[in-house]
């Protein structure tokens, strides 16, 4: 018996959440040895899955570090494991969230301690969702992750918090109970819910379609697709700055890691007729959503619709069933991951100063606050996809991915990154540039310390993946291309 | 006369009710030695099951009485919600001055009713346990006299319960007239769907327990009696007779009604239907918390009549776990309910709980797990409960009751998501008493926990519950 390495992923920020519960007192030094506990613990999480992700063996699709224990006996084991796919997810996971808890400093004044158990929870939670190889313990992961997500957005949220939290809990609920319908018909069709297992035996293919409308119910929503966004906006709009992060850099993951797990891996008759519904909401959320981002005057809500467009290229590329295509969703949506966070810490940067989110409040921030204009760009251009950045690499794979199956789609894709870079320039230029006229924006202090270093870490993988993706395709490569060889084998057979 | 040991645990707590009364007429001021001696008698009860269990089926008394390992198993979890509802509620009734010694006999004597219907296999002895349950628990409503509410509570529960009683009784001597028999095994195989008199019998025997389970459209007792009743009586109203009634349930549709599955599923999956989505609608607008804990509880009868709609074992299994976790899971919210006082009054509406989570973080914590419970989130006990009732649903490929019964699921998350907020997000109220007797932080605390570890071994309440084969 191996050391359970993914076991303790999972165990840890909840040791550490249960550890700040039981510490007693509410004064200051409290809340400074609470924040301790909870960095170092997020911290030391990032270097296990460092280490995890340096002994993970690329040179196989197999799922590696796995774990089975009886759990529900007769029913369902509790099993994890990770392959090539999951193993990003994992690393993305575990660098945001210390980087959340840093970001505490400014914009959580109440309630510290509860929002550092919150988030560590989460963190848990969606370690969970990415290692997890069972239906059942998927499920139990996924909607897990409402509760604390519920709560950041509502106790710590803004002045719509109310409405967004249950906005976002029912719609996601919603979907998800369906998904729940549909974990529990497979377990009766096939008699389990292993994912291993399921691969190899395959589902039949009658029930296939409505399994997969299923599961897409519930994907949609997280993702978000078009027309299921509109939570996103609110979601995003009222959280505090650590929960959009944590929403925009790692929830909306979950979907699209959810849709290339499940929804191609177990069901890929399905899958291949439904492409054209994907394709059409994808495109629909690439060019409507960047055409409202447009029109924003909240640079949070600008944000998260970028998000929705950006994930919109995460869909068009998962569907595509190519090499490249699939490799860039994966590495788009790592990327988006760590650019997104960004530009929300850049959001809560100037909101911490001046409480306001509109972009006519600013204008002119170069010369009040030369460093975060700097890093600002380079988040910008990454959002952009400029070459040279992260960015960049997944969207141009995801593109050459569609260009295989259809030049239109492609061509309507290609739209939505030029109305990407007018939107997220426009933006920049509007909040950076120009003269400066809000007085109070003198006042502004540059960067401090821990802002500095939240950017940073975020700018270096966007640029280090941007020039060298290697590390992030050498991992993926093996794990996709036995997918869509089993894809395209149960294709085959079905024909 | 060996048998008799198997009757051990009524004829105790029998004697234990007229022992009490005893004391309770010859001793003055004997209200906390009645309350203490009764817990020991329930303990002792529950003893006399625990150490008899068996493991073949029983039949006493010319096959009027059975035991097997339903009837332990509910009689057990009965026995412990009712030890659990005594000690919780100690401060509650010494405060609302209704702590005198009829109040402890009078749930006695409703668990041994209870005990008795849970036995039962014959429907003039499922009769008595029903009628000695039914006519302890009117008075028991109606117990605080002090308050015009209560006894109006009494009253209502009284006069509507004697009509399902009545209906219940037709239906009972309708059966007996067509099948010719009282014993259920006899009952069932002598009944026949195409005599209509049995089916009449069948729907009116249904009707009077749905009534008792408050179940739609038999549910319009249940918000007022909830109301108006003191708070410890309601946690009783909505946990104990609820096991009781669901046992009785289980065992007229499986044995004497067995063969009549084509006419009574029918009827059973549209009380279900209804009643969780009535549940889930009327619960959202309520501003009183009793009234609001009435229609959830009404919806989670829902959800624990859809596992019996099924017709197989695992069906009936689910449902038995089901209301073990919903018993856990009320228990937990009434211990939350009898610590919102403030100098001698107890407050039960909805906005009292505003902003708790600032001055009381842990009881806000506790219903914080607990409403996430109740609305089927994972990883709590209350998701799980969900999950074997739609488990043994989707089995019998019921999809229409499944996915109504899932999103009704997300319409009730709304208003346990309301209770939350206004726990959580609104501004704070003044702080309540932090004086809570020993026993009633006990029962929260082990309510709360074992709703949230309940997934790190789940597999122990299901290898308890599957030794229960009914089919």
């Amino acid at each position: 018996m191996t050391f359970p390495i993914l076991s303790s992923l999972i165990l840890l920020p909840l040791i550490g959440g249960l550890f700040i519960l039981l510490s007693r007192s509410s004064d200051k030094s409290n809340y400074q040895s609470s924040k301790y506990v909870a960095l170092f613990v997020s911290f030391a999480n990032f270097f296990v899955s460092i280490y995890l992700w340096y002994t993970f063996d690329p040179s196989t699709s197999d799922f590696q570090f796995v774990e089975n224990r009886l759990w529900l006996e007769g029913f369902i084991n509790y099993k994890v494991g990770i392959d090539g796919i999951s193993i990003l997810f994992i690393v993305l996971t575990t660098l945001i969230t210390p980087l959340c808890i840093i970001s505490v400093n400014q914009s959580i004044n109440t309630k510290l301690k509860e929002f550092l158990i919150a988030i560590l929870v989460m963190e848990s939670l969606m370690i969970g969702v990415f290692c997890s190889l069972d239906l059942v313990i998927f499920y139990l992961f996924f909607e897990g992750g409402l509760i604390p997500m519920f709560l950041i957005i509502g106790i710590w949220g803004g002045t719509r918090r109310v409405y967004s939290a249950f906005k976002f809990f029912l719609f996601t609920l919603l979907g998800s109970v369906l998904m729940l319908v549909a974990i529990i018909s497979i377990y009766w069709i096939t008699g389990t819910t292993d994912i291993v297992e399921l691969n190899n035996l395959g589902v039949d293919v009658k029930y296939q379609n409505l399994l997969w409308l299923a599961f897409f119910s519930s994907f949609a929503v997280k993702t978000p697709m078009w027309p299921f966004h509109t939570w996103l906006p609110d979601a995003h709009v009222e959280a505090p700055t650590a929960g959009s992060v944590l929403l925009a850099a790692i929830l909306l993951k979950m979907a699209g890691y959810g849709f290339i797990r499940f929804s191609i891996g177990l069901f890929p008759i399905a899958s291949e007729n439904f492409v054209p519904l994907i394709y059409t909401l994808s495109l629909i959320a690439i060019v409507y959503t960047s055409l409202v981002a447009l029109m924003q005057d909240d640079m949070k809500k600008l944000i998260a619709y970028s998000s929705v467009a950006h994930m919109g290229f995460v869909t068009l590329g998962i569907f595509t069933m190519t090499q490249q295509g699939l490799e860039g969703s994966i590495v788009q949506m790592i990327s988006h991951g760590l650019v997104s966070a960004a530009l929300f810490v850049c959001v809560g940067v100037v909101y911490d100063r001046m409480h306001s989110r509109l972009i006519i409040t600013y204008g002119g921030l170069v010369s009040a606050m030369p460093k975060y204009a700097i890093l600002f760009m380079v988040f910008t251009l990454a959002a952009v996809g400029l070459p040279g950045t992260s960015g960049f690499v997944g969207e141009f794979l995801i593109l050459m991915g569609v260009f295989q199956k259809s030049f239109l789609v492609a061509a309507i894709a290609s739209l939505g990154v030029i109305l990407g870079a007018a939107y997220m320039l426009w933006l920049y230029k509007r909040v950076i540039f120009g003269e400066l006229i809000n007085k109070d924006l003198l006042k502004m202090l540059d960067l401090n310390k821990s802002e500095i270093f939240i950017l940073i870490s975020l700018a270096i993988p966007v640029l280090f993946f941007g020039f060298y993706p290697e590390p992030l395709l050498n991992t993926i490569e093996l794990s996709i291309s036995n997918l869509i060889d089993s894809y395209n084998y149960n294709l085959s057979l079905a024909k | 006369m060996e048998n008799i040991n198997f009757i051990l645990p009524e004829i105790f707590i029998s004697l234990g009710i007229m022992f009490l009364l005893m004391v309770g007429v010859f001793k003055k001021n004997s209200s906390a030695i009645v309350y203490t001696l009764s817990i020991v008698v329930l303990l002792i009860t529950l003893g006399l099951i625990v150490n008899y269990p068996s493991n073949q089926e029983m039949y006493l008394f010319n096959s009027s009485y059975k035991i097997d390992q339903l009837s332990t198993f509910m009689k057990i979890i009965t026995i412990i919600s009712g030890i659990f509802v005594l000690i919780s509620s100690y401060k509650y009734t010494k405060i609302e001055k209704i702590f005198k010694i009829e109040y402890s006999i009078l749930i006695l004597c409703s668990i041994l009713g209870m005990l008795v219907m849970i036995s039962s296999y014959d429907l003039i002895v499922f009769y008595i346990g029903l009628e000695l349950q039914s006519l302890s628990l009117y008075v028991l409503a109606a117990f605080n006299q002090n308050q015009t509410k209560s006894s109006e509570a009494g009253l209502k529960y009284f006069v509507l319960s004697a009509l399902s009683s009545g209906l219940l009784l037709y239906g009972c001597s309708l059966i007996y007239g067509f099948s010719g028999s009282t014993n259920f095994y006899l009952i069932s195989e002598n009944i026949h769907s195409s005599e209509y008199g049995n089916v009449f019998g069948l729907v009116f025997i249904l009707v009077g327990l749905a009534f008792k389970i408050s179940a739609v459209p038999f549910h319009m007792w249940a918000p007022d009696v909830y109301e108006g009743s003191p708070t410890s009586v309601t946690l009783f109203f909505a946990i104990v007779p609820k096991v009781a009634a669901l046992t009785v349930f289980i065992r007229f549709l499986y044995v004497p009604f067995i063969n009549l599955i084509d006419q009574w599923q029918m009827i059973i999956v549209f009380i279900s239907l209804a009643s969780m989505i009535l549940g889930a609608v009327s619960a959202i607008g309520q501003k009183n918390l009793k009234r609001l804990i009435a229609y959830s509880s009404i919806g989670h009868m829902g959800y624990a009549l859809a596992g019996l709609a099924v017709g197989t074992n695992s069906g009936i299994q689910s449902s038995i776990i089901y209301i073990s976790i919903y018993l856990i899971m009320n228990l937990g919210i009434f211990c939350c309910l009898f610590m919102m006082k403030r100098k001698n009054k107890f407050f039960d509406n909805l906005e009292d709980l505003s902003g708790l989570s600032k001055n009381h973080p842990i009881i806000s914590l506790s219903l914080l797990i607990l409403l996430f419970s109740l609305a089927g989130i994972p990883p709590m006990a209350g998701f799980f409960a969900k999950f074997y009732i739609f488990m043994s649903v989707i089995e019998q490929s019921m999809y229409f009751l499944a996915i109504v019964g899932l999103i009704t699921t997300v319409v009730s998350a709304f208003y346990y998501l309301k209770i939350i907020k206004i726990i959580y997000f609104d501004p704070p109220k003044e702080i309540y008493d932090q004086d809570h007797h020993f026993g009633l932080k006990i029962s929260l605390t082990i309510a709360t926990l074992l709703i949230l570890f309940y997934f790190v071994y789940p597999s122990g309440l299901i290898n308890l519950v599957s030794q229960i084969n009914l089919i």
